[in-house]
């Protein structure tokens, strides 16, 4: 693995860290089974890229896909307290729906942005390579986010939230408002993931609907993988995980694109991926076994 | 002796100049499917015609993205770190995190439409970059032609395509510019999903004397919905794609994806000489393939020009 090939898995697995810190507030926080990540993503990037495209300041058109998400993650919540109805069915509805939503919003199915200023562009004349550069900002943001939903998750409300996800009928009793806090967490993890969909049009140049495919398999990955390498019961350490996983989770795929040596084909990316994350998930757990 | 050893030496070094050392082309497709697939091995193909031989002077990577954007901008920077010769990506959203990912690896795409509302080149004359390569734009002035040619009484042309596919649109535009000229009125139907094919297609009968489809994913794949509504109105009825010919369309001319790669080859070879992408302006597809269809002509009342029928290369009976 080349040093521009390792660095830009490094990026990808930060820009992803967004959707795996939604995940683990969606999943683990408030045990929501959410799919709506799968548009969430694709419509942040072509919220971002039309904004962008149309002349608006890129961390303004950033801090609009986070709002975009926000609203989407909304939506799958009032369905599921308001409607009642199950939450995995509800985020599935708002994830097909937002299939037509990110066409109407784009206009089309694929918007470029690659000569367009975005929040990198003041970055890339310090004379510093692209490959750094991006990894390097991205990683910044990351360390924000992973500060301030931990201050977050600490707070009042914060552990109203995590009582409301581990035993909503208790929360209840003890006199909390469990949908306020549902629709907070839900908005919360999806405004994250509409951010790494801006961020990922960002670094990479465009915008496209079919983008959102599989980020909530990605999502998981890293809050799995994540908890693996960094077991942990403080939440600022499972954030982190969240990250690390994400950016491991990357570097599988890079190892994986780099394994023809060893006879793969192109077409067996995708299992050579789901071995090597198979194989970070279990080797922790071997080696348990062999000290214990 | 010596002379004649120094001489043939000197030949050798003329006729093979390149030949001392192994050429990387890294080549990288959104997804794999027989298109594209098509595409890849006649870029191959393409470079080995050229004397440019995978395993022996040329190192020939290929990765598909497996339908995943993201994959597909870490296969960018796999090859950027890899510093190829040449990178030629295969299709938009693979060449666009190709062009992100490197200001300097000169590179060349293919299957592209519209390479300039996708941001990889300035304009089509002067790409400017370290980008350019070739468009599959569909030859519409030959399929105007094409309809003239069978069916000289068709005044309105009604065309059926997806409003959600970048492609058709760009395709129907553009085809709404160069139809008055052919003396041709656009009429159009739109189906946003391949359920809705047939009733936009029934909404055109009474309106249009020919039925035209772009090569649109969501209609080809309903294609024979249209046949039906063809057949039964006595309607020709023409696709921008060859293979649709068989699946019972009355006429197409096409270029099919392995020429496409040989011909973006081609390019690649121009860059491996020294030429540089900023300065070689954009080609379009050649498109020369002319399928008939004489079942379909039949059943939709049409008969086919003996011309039409001689200079096809390949006649469904």
């Amino acid at each position: 693995m080349t040093s521009i090939a390792f660095w830009g898995a490094v990026e990808l697995g930060l820009v992803y860290a967004f959707v795996g810190i939604g995940v683990y507030l969606a999943f683990r926080i408030l045990d929501f089974p959410d799919l709506t990540v799968d548009g969430s993503f694709p419509l942040g990037a072509g919220v971002a890229a039309v904004l962008i495209t149309s002349g608006v300041n890129p961390w303004l058109a950033s801090l609009a896909a986070m709002v975009a998400g926000a609203m989407a993650g909304l939506v799958t919540a009032t369905l599921n307290v308001r409607f009642k109805i199950l939450h995995l069915l509800a985020s599935i509805l708002t994830m097909i729906a937002l299939f037509s939503v990110n066409l109407r919003v784009m206009g089309r199915p694929n918007i470029a942005i690659i000569t367009q200023e975005t929040v990198l562009t003041p970055f890339y004349s310090l004379g510093i390579p692209d490959y750094y550069v991006r990894p390097a900002f991205v990683g910044v943001l990351v360390a924000v986010a992973v500060f301030l939903v931990a201050r977050f998750l600490s707070s009042d409300f914060g552990l109203a939230m995590r009582a409301t996800g581990a035993n909503q009928r208790m929360a209840r009793a003890n006199g909390i408002d469990t949908g306020v806090h549902v629709y907070t967490g839900m908005a919360l993890s999806n405004a994250l993931v509409g951010l790494a969909g801006a961020l990922f049009a960002q670094t990479n140049g465009f915008a496209d609907v079919t983008s959102g495919l599989g980020t909530i398999v990605v999502g998981l990955a890293a809050v799995i993988v994540g908890e693996t390498l960094l077991p942990s019961r403080y939440i600022a350490l499972a954030l982190v995980g969240c990250v690390l996983g994400s950016v491991v989770y990357r570097i599988a795929v890079q190892l994986a694109l780099s394994a023809d040596v060893i006879g793969l084909k192109a077409s067996d990316l995708n299992l050579a991926t789901a071995v090597l994350v198979t194989i970070a998930l279990v080797l922790p757990r071997l080696r348990g076994r062999g000290s214990a | 002796m010596r002379t004649l050893l120094l001489g043939l030496a000197a030949a050798a070094a003329i006729a093979l100049p390149a030949r001392a050392e192994t050429v990387t082309v890294a080549v990288t497709a959104i997804v794999e499917h027989p298109a594209l697939d098509a595409c890849r091995d006649g870029i191959r193909d393409g470079l080995a015609a050229a004397g440019y031989k995978d395993g022996e002077n040329l190192k020939f990577i290929y990765e598909s993205a497996q339908g995943n954007p993201a994959t597909a901008a870490q296969i960018a920077r796999q090859f950027v770190g890899e510093q190829p010769a040449v990178i030629v990506p295969i299709s938009t959203p693979s060449a666009q995190a190709v062009a992100a990912a490197t200001k300097e690896i000169p590179t060349i795409f293919t299957a592209v439409t519209d390479p300039v509302a996708a941001e990889l080149v300035a304009s089509i004359d002067k790409p400017g970059g370290n980008v350019t390569g070739l468009s599959d734009m569909s030859p519409l002035a030959d399929h105007l032609a094409l309809v003239k040619e069978i069916t000289p009484a068709v005044k309105t042309l009604g065309v059926i395509y997806n409003p959600g596919e970048t492609n058709s649109v760009a395709l129907v535009a553009r085809l709404k510019e160069l139809a008055p000229a052919a003396g041709i009125e656009v009429v159009e139907s739109t189906a946003t999903k391949s359920a809705d094919v047939q009733a936009a297609a029934r909404a055109l009968v009474g309106k249009v004397e020919a039925l035209y489809v772009p090569t649109d994913n969501t209609v080809v794949s309903a294609l024979e919905a249209i046949v039906a509504v063809a057949e039964q109105n006595k309607l020709p009825f023409y696709t921008a794609d060859t293979d649709s010919v068989a699946r019972g369309a009355m006429a197409s001319i096409g270029f099919n994806y392995y020429d496409v790669g040989k011909q973006a080859a081609e390019m690649v070879v121009r860059v491996l000489k020294g030429e540089k992408p900023a300065e070689m302006a954009v080609e379009f597809a050649n498109g020369t393939d002319l399928v008939v269809n004489k079942k379909a002509a039949a059943a939709m009342g049409v008969t086919l020009p003996e011309a039409v029928i001689a200079r096809a290369s390949k006649v469904v009976e």
